[in-house]
């Protein structure tokens, strides 16, 4: 079962739902917990710090070979990223523009592009308990391919069990690579006019993919009318709710998880895996 | 010699577009034949990678010297090594011909 939690705004509560949904699940299943949010990624904080393994995340970029290179200029032609200029005797590359789509080695006539591998960031693995791992995309500083990133998190965590992904927030590319492939997502909002705007952006993207969402309300101050409306005039069901609670912000503010320290919230997350794994018609 | 001045349109009489690979023409004046033509920057609107494209156009425009607000650094790595001189024209509300009247008097100072 392979569950992305995301939302269109930033702050509402996805690495504190995604946290807290892995480690109750994982009391009695396999989990593993991904974070996709390459650019900022801080699932790790929640749990005790430990010596993970990583490995690099490589893109191919090209490489000239000046005494091939005919100076014909059909790279640079075809580089929809201004990547690549051909001067009047040689071929400048900006491996910051690159998108690593390897096009300029194929349209090359004279076979002087081969292709090198750049290091863009890193992919951790955790093993948190028996049966709870967290897999970490990082990009790094001054990169731009995140998606890259994701890809090669997702690919490391393929391992049975459930698969909670923790996208960063927004609608563009990172937020569609992590939910590429997802049985199921969770849309976590907030009871303001922002939440609302931006769940519909959301869910907008989640509908172009086709995958089934639930919402899960955070910080609810019990007046979450709009909100449920929303939800109910598109058959979205509101799957959990949160309350604005000066406990529960404590406990996330101190790193720690509200299902690690309260049975019933453990109990409410392991119900709430429960009822999306349900949404897509398991058992 | 031909001198390219990005431009906010395509006449001469136009402003001079403060940027050079997101300004939206770029007018090219041949300084000896006093012919000038004027070129949508079909790139302009591109996401990113704008300033080496630009830099791309004037070389295959054959575009001896550029002639500009400013200029980023991609963009004049890849003018330097085209062999295209970037010289800096700072004067605001400029039309193009005010930028080529300055150009001709021949001291602006090279990037």
């Amino acid at each position: 079962m392979k569950i992305t939690i995301a939302s269109g705004k930033g702050g509402t509560g996805k690495s504190m739902v995604a946290a807290n949904l892995a480690w109750a699940l994982s009391q009695s299943d396999r989990v593993t917990l991904v974070d996709c949010d390459v650019e900022e990624p801080n699932l790790h904080l929640f749990f005790p710090p430990d010596d993970p393994e990583s490995t690099d995340v490589q893109v191919s970029i090209p490489s000239f070979d000046n005494s091939r290179c005919t100076l014909c200029g059909d790279c640079a032609r075809f580089c929809a990223f201004g990547a690549l200029v051909v001067a009047k005797d040689r071929v400048l590359f900006f491996p910051e523009h690159c998108h690593a789509c390897g096009g300029c080695a194929l349209v090359c006539p004279a076979g002087a592009v081969t292709e090198i591998q750049r290091p863009i960031g890193t992919v951790t693995t955790r093993h948190l308990s028996a049966h709870l791992s967290l897999v970490t995309g990082t990009l790094n500083e001054g990169e731009v391919l995140g998606v890259k990133v994701i890809r090669e998190a997702k690919r490391c965590a393929a391992k049975p069990g459930w698969l909670v992904c923790d996208a960063s927030p927004g609608t563009s590319c990172p937020v569609v690579e992590t939910l590429h492939g997802s049985d199921f997502c969770l849309l976590i909002t907030e009871s303001t006019p922002f939440g609302i705007h931006d769940l519909e952006l959301a869910y907008s993207v989640t509908s172009c993919l086709g995958i089934p969402v639930g919402v899960v309300i955070n910080r609810s101050d019990g007046k979450d009318e709009d909100v449920r409306k929303f939800c109910n005039e598109r058959g979205i069901p509101v799957l959990a709710t949160i309350p604005f609670d000066r406990w529960i912000a404590s406990v996330q503010g101190s790193g720690d998880l509200i299902s690690r320290v309260d049975p019933t919230w453990k109990e409410r997350f392991i119900a709430l895996g429960g009822a999306c794994r349900s949404s897509v018609g398991g058992t | 010699m031909k001198i390219c001045i990005p431009s906010r349109g395509p006449e001469i009489q136009d402003l001079v577009d403060e940027r050079f690979g997101r300004a939206p023409y770029f007018i090219i004046h041949d300084t000896e034949s006093k012919m000038t033509e004027a070129h949508v920057n079909s790139t302009a609107g591109a996401m990113g990678g704008v300033g080496p494209k630009a830099a791309q156009f004037l070389l295959n425009h054959g575009v001896d010297s550029l002639v500009t607000e400013r200029v980023g650094g991609n963009a004049l790595e890849a003018l330097k090594a085209g062999g295209i001189r970037v010289l800096l024209y700072e004067e605001k509300g400029s039309t193009v011909a005010d930028a080529i009247t300055a150009f001709l008097k021949g001291n602006l100072k090279e990037q």
